[in-house]
């Protein structure tokens, strides 16, 4: 696949969020309101980019040359947790205003399904290094489109007449799933009509 | 009893993903067939019983500074263990969880309940804790699952057995289903539901005890 049919299908056909779940908790969690969701969509768009190179190349030079395949659920989720310390010392010390922008949610990025999903799914899918990051940053820029649109939406929700039951959390689910319909009108064909397949 | 509490808890009252909002991600995408939801949820009780177990045995062992690494080096021993299995005995259900079976290793049940619960009690009560928290998770998988199977596609898929091949048809439906429902989107409209139904029982039980106290 292209880098722009990839990038097309992490972000809209496969989106992480509406299409397959993966970071559902963030998603629900971390949406209240517009700004604390665009910083976790970012320190999230960030960590998937780098986890799936690395973990490619942990794949590719560490595990398969050795026939450690079946290792990967274990290797993967240790140099997730590793890179998420890394990231955090770096950022800290190159740059404090992105820390504290992105500080408070880097470790809760550790357990985010979205990290460990895409470095598995780029392993079931033979990607290359290239082909794994442009992956991981557009499951990341995906994920950052779902939750700013839904934190937007929660915003206005707040101030909607909602019966009681439905407050909070189940509104938010409904209002996901009128998101998750508009995007089934992306799909596989796109990628046909625009001659990327 | 103290063990039945334990056992009992994970069930009800204080459901994982109905109550506590943990594990979404597994919750909404293997939930399209029944059999994938029994699937999951006996995965997840499995190396959930396993895991608290075997942190609770280790809870004097293990240094605090460190504790978080070691729980999830043995959460994922155990599924990389049901994964070998699956894919060894069930290959069918190891195709269809996909993604899903090693993403058990990120369920926020599994490292909730050894960092809350395994790392301060006994064995025998973790143990119990586990198969509670465990079947709460099931039952939870397969309620969403029947509803999403029966109205989205008219069948009820379990597993094949000698002769039978496991699909019970129900009649009406399965001419006109509806067909979203096991899409995405369905996924998310049932469990907002759900939890709504969730919020105004509590809500109405609430209000009755104030009546009473009046």
């Amino acid at each position: 696949m292209s880098i722009i049919a990839i990038l097309i299908t992490y972000i809209f056909i496969s989106n992480f969020i509406l299409v397959q779940f993966l970071g559902m908790c963030p998603f629900i969690g971390v949406s209240k309101n517009s700004e604390s969701a665009l910083g976790m969509g970012m320190a999230v768009t960030f960590v998937t980019s780098i986890a799936s190179v690395v973990t490619w190349a942990v794949y590719t030079l560490l595990l398969a040359p050795f026939g450690l395949e079946y290792l990967r659920t274990v290797a993967f989720i240790l140099v997730i947790a590793a890179l998420v310390q890394v990231v955090e010392l770096v950022i800290r010390k190159i740059s404090p205003p992105l820390y504290k922008a992105l500080g408070i949610y880097l470790p809760l990025i550790t357990t985010n399904c979205a990290v460990l999903g895409i470095a598995i799914i780029n392993i079931d899918q033979d990607y290359g290094c290239l082909q794994s990051f442009f992956a991981g940053l557009a499951a990341g820029l995906g994920f950052t489109l779902a939750i700013v649109l839904m934190s937007n939406i929660r915003e206005k929700l707040d101030l909607a007449p909602v019966r009681k039951s439905f407050k909070g959390v189940p509104i938010a689910f409904i209002s996901a799933c009128l998101m998750a319909l508009a995007f089934m009108a992306f799909d596989k064909s796109l990628l046909t009509n625009l001659h990327l397949v | 009893m103290a063990n039945k509490k334990e056992l009992t808890k994970g069930l009800f009252k204080e459901n994982p993903t109905f109550v506590l909002l943990l594990g979404l991600c597994p919750t909404l995408g293997v939930t399209t067939m029944v059999s994938n939801a029994i699937g999951m949820g006996f995965s997840v009780l499995f190396v959930l019983t396993l895991s608290n177990i075997m942190i609770s045995l280790l809870r004097n062992v293990i240094p605090d500074d460190v504790r978080i690494p070691s729980y999830i080096v043995i959460i994922s021993s155990f599924v990389t263990i049901i994964e070998m299995l699956l894919h060894a005995f069930v290959p069918s259900l190891y195709t269809a969880l996909g993604v899903y079976l090693p993403l058990i290793v990120v369920n926020c049940i599994i490292l909730g309940r050894a960092e809350a619960f395994a790392n301060k009690n006994t064995v025998g009560d973790s143990a119990y804790d586990g198969i509670g928290m465990g079947l709460g998770f099931t039952i939870a998988l397969l309620l969403i699952a029947l509803i999403r199977e029966v109205l989205g596609s008219g069948t009820i898929t379990l597993f094949p057995l000698g002769e039978w091949s496991g699909v019970i048809h129900i009649p009406l439906i399965e001419a006109n289903p509806i067909r979203v429902i096991t899409l995405a989107p369905g996924a998310l409209l049932v469990m907002g539901c759900i939890i709504a139904f969730n919020n105004y029982r509590d809500n109405k039980k609430a209000s009755n005890a104030k009546r009473e106290n009046k």
